[in-house]
């Protein structure tokens, strides 16, 4: 599969009166046509971040990419201009973002902003734009959708709601959808119901998929692979089968074990200890160290490249990196 | 409404006395209409008719979705709500008609770790300030002079430096944050903490940090949780019992092991069913309870049970008869912990059910709708 999306090596950071905050540092990844990436992360991870300069919306500033490309269907979307990037935007590739009545303006129905897409990108006529939103509408299963294209987004339930997002991003067929915590807000049900119809729709037209989400439990659910970030890093990527049976990265392991279980009753659960770091003062070398079970001096010096992951005869794992300069201890879990 | 109290003890469960027995709890939030007359037009009933016990030294946890009520019940416990009918007792006393010297007495033992650890902390106020703000109400717990000496020792026993004690809440992180609100939950040695989602705005790495600190103060102090929240995995962790609430009724209620592995309840196995599980090899074979539609207003809840709307066993019944939260007589003689209160006419566990009465049960992501 060649790839959709290709990020590489991208740095963002963030120009503040505090200094400057390094939230994205040298970040790769890359979705093909049809797949899921999951791109787990904790707050402040920078797994937003990456997207927003992906999708071309980040606030600049404060915000700069300093370096790295964004390479889509071959094209370096750092290189295009402004007017040739927003063709991109919405067109080709779409976002879904977590809150979704923020994202949608209050005083305008939801068929007005559903056809805005119509009107603006292919210069539809009103009837028709109002027909192609009632078309959406029901492709996102909002019932009675001819009965509410009027409506405003107050009087849409939270799953509802996020439902009108998915149908704006799907409007104009884009290749690629990014969602940020699409299900976060919303109340488990709901966020099953919500994250049926992303997976069905990605089979449905063939998208790629980036899913930001800090949910394991959603992540084993929808995703392919995934890509952990820390710290504005990625720190291991791996297939999903693979990394929730054998984690390269003692971060990783350390998320997976926080998570209670249930021979855990009773007992302590292990947690990582301390707090992620400020992303004005990043620690040298792993940006895991402090908190790291296997942290030796060297983690404390050189900072570890993302290293392919291997078997024992040494053979690549195929998608697995890790960048932990004792992955193959944490592999195999040995001490 | 009848509903009797959360009963049958687990076995070897801490104490057996009830230092708080809820019954029949109502809140109503009255809807109006006009300015200068105000009519009321109907009522939110947030909270219609819950009862339940907790034990001296057990974990009380509460589940259910945004809207069912949880935490309503947190504030009318610690007295932020008035209750519109029903008695909460604390050791036998009716609390909730007290006002006055009498409430402030019995508001000392119950206290409240909040949600959201950046709103709930004034951004004004040094810690130690926050967290020895309480004996200003309560000076008898702590004369003047010790104040300061009993504020570092809290922050010690939260796990903070407490040489922080100086510091505003900004300059903590969101964990830290939490420690704090739990510090000044603490600061007047109460006998029972009410946490409203103690753990939802924290990080995954972080949480599992705080659920073992307020494990570990239970032990120490000897508390009493009510630990209201919608993670269900944290809640099966920490709780004792559990109840589960839907629209302001518990509809099943029962120990962890009742409620997790012997769910009678269709909406608690809805809710069980959609919970991701973190494990991408059960992706082919959980079985999984889509639930059409969005829960009810609670202005205008549907007539006798409240979850029928969206149930796949509904039948007339369930539209004329409201079940009582009571264990279900055909259970009444089984051993084990599927005797437990289930407020529905048809209950059952998931895997004894006829084949045809069974929701499109999707195997695998996005197979069954």
């Amino acid at each position: 599969m060649t790839a959709l999306l290709d990020v590489r090596d991208l740095q963002v950071e963030f120009r503040t009166r505090e200094g400057v905050a390094k939230a994205v540092n040298g970040v790769s990844y890359d979705v093909a046509a049809g797949e899921t990436l999951a791109v787990l992360g904790e707050s402040g991870s920078g797994k937003s971040v990456t997207a927003q300069a992906v999708m071309g919306i980040l606030d600049s500033p404060p915000g700069f990419v300093t370096g790295g490309e964004v390479v889509f269907q071959g094209e370096d979307l750092l290189k295009l201009g402004r007017e040739a990037r927003r063709k991109v935007r919405g067109e080709r590739m779409a976002m879904i973002f977590q809150d979704a009545l923020s994202s949608l303006n209050p005083v305008l129905t939801v068929g007005f902003q559903l056809g805005e897409m119509f009107r603006v990108h292919r210069g539809a006529s009103r009837a028709e734009a109002k027909a192609r939103s009632i078309e959406l509408m029901e492709r996102v299963r909002i019932p009675a959708a001819r009965e509410r294209v009027n409506d405003y987004p107050h009087q849409f339930s939270g799953g509802m709601r996020q439902r009108i997002m998915i149908a704006m991003a799907l409007a104009l067929g884009p290749e690629l959808i990014i969602a940020d915590e699409p299900t976060t807000a919303l109340d488990v049900t709901v966020q099953a119901q919500v994250m049926d119809l992303l997976a069905e729709l990605r089979e449905e037209t063939g998208m790629g998929l980036i899913l930001i989400t800090h949910d394991l439990g959603v992540v084993a659910d929808v995703a392919d692979k995934i890509a952990v970030m820390y710290a504005g890093r990625i720190m291991e990527t791996a297939p999903v089968h693979d990394l929730y049976k054998a984690p390269a990265h003692p971060y990783t392991r350390g998320l997976l074990d926080s998570i209670p279980r249930l021979d855990q009753k009773g007992q302590e659960l292990s947690a990582i200890r301390g707090t992620p770091p400020s992303l004005l003062a990043i620690p040298p070398g792993c940006p895991f160290n402090p908190r790291c079970p296997r942290a030796q001096d060297v983690c404390r010096t050189d900072r570890p490249p993302l290293y392919e992951v291997t078997d024992d005869a040494g053979r690549p794992l195929a998608g697995r990196g890790s960048a932990c300069h004792f992955w193959k201890d944490q592999l195999h879990d040995r001490p | 409404m009848t509903s009797p109290e959360v009963t049958e003890a687990p076995p070897g469960a801490p104490g057996g006395e009830a230092i708080l027995e809820v019954r029949d709890l109502v809140k109503h939030f009255p809807l109006t209409q006009g300015i200068v007359f105000r009519r009321q037009i109907g009522a939110v009933q947030a909270v219609d008719g819950v009862s339940f016990d907790l034990r001296r030294g057990e974990t009380l946890g509460i589940v259910g979705e945004s809207g069912c009520g949880k935490s309503t019940i947190a504030k009318m416990l610690v007295n932020l709500e008035r209750p519109t009918a029903g008695r909460i007792r604390f050791k036998g006393e009716d609390i909730s008609r007290l006002s006055g010297r009498a409430l402030r007495a019995v508001r000392r033992n119950i206290q409240m770790v909040f949600q959201d650890p950046y709103t709930s902390l004034n951004p004004r106020m040094t810690v130690g300030d926050i967290v020895g703000e309480p004996y200003d109400v309560h000076p008898e717990v702590a004369p003047k002079g010790s104040r300061r000496g009993r504020v570092q020792e809290l922050l010690d026993v939260v796990g903070l430096n407490p040489e922080h004690i100086n510091r505003y809440p900004h300059q903590f992180s969101g964990g830290q944050r939490q420690r704090i609100g739990i510090a000044r939950g603490l600061a007047l040695r109460p006998e029972i903490i009410v946490a409203d989602e103690p753990v939802s705005a924290l990080d995954v790495s972080v949480q599992a940090q705080v659920v073992n600190l307020l494990e570990r103060l239970q032990n120490e102090f000897h508390l009493s949780y009510i630990f209201i929240a919608h993670d269900l995995s944290v809640v099966r962790h920490i709780s004792d019992r559990v109840g589960v609430m839907y629209l302001g009724r518990i509809v099943e209620s029962g120990t962890d092991e009742a409620i997790y592995e012997h769910a009678t309840h269709p909406y608690t196995q809805a809710l069980l069913s959609a919970v991701p599980v973190p494990d991408p090899e059960a992706r082919e074979t959980r079985e999984r309870i889509l639930l059409s539609g969005d829960v009810p207003s609670p202005a205008n809840p549907p007539s006798g049970c409240r979850f029928r709307t969206r149930c796949w066993k509904a039948q007339p019944v369930c539209a004329e008869k409201d079940p009582a939260l009571d264990v279900p007589p055909w259970f009444r003689e089984a051993k084990g912990a599927v005797a437990h209160p289930s407020a529905c006419h048809f209950a059952a566990e998931w895997e004894d059910e006829p084949g045809p009465g069974r929701p499109e049960a999707a195997v695998g992501p996005g197979a069954g709708r």
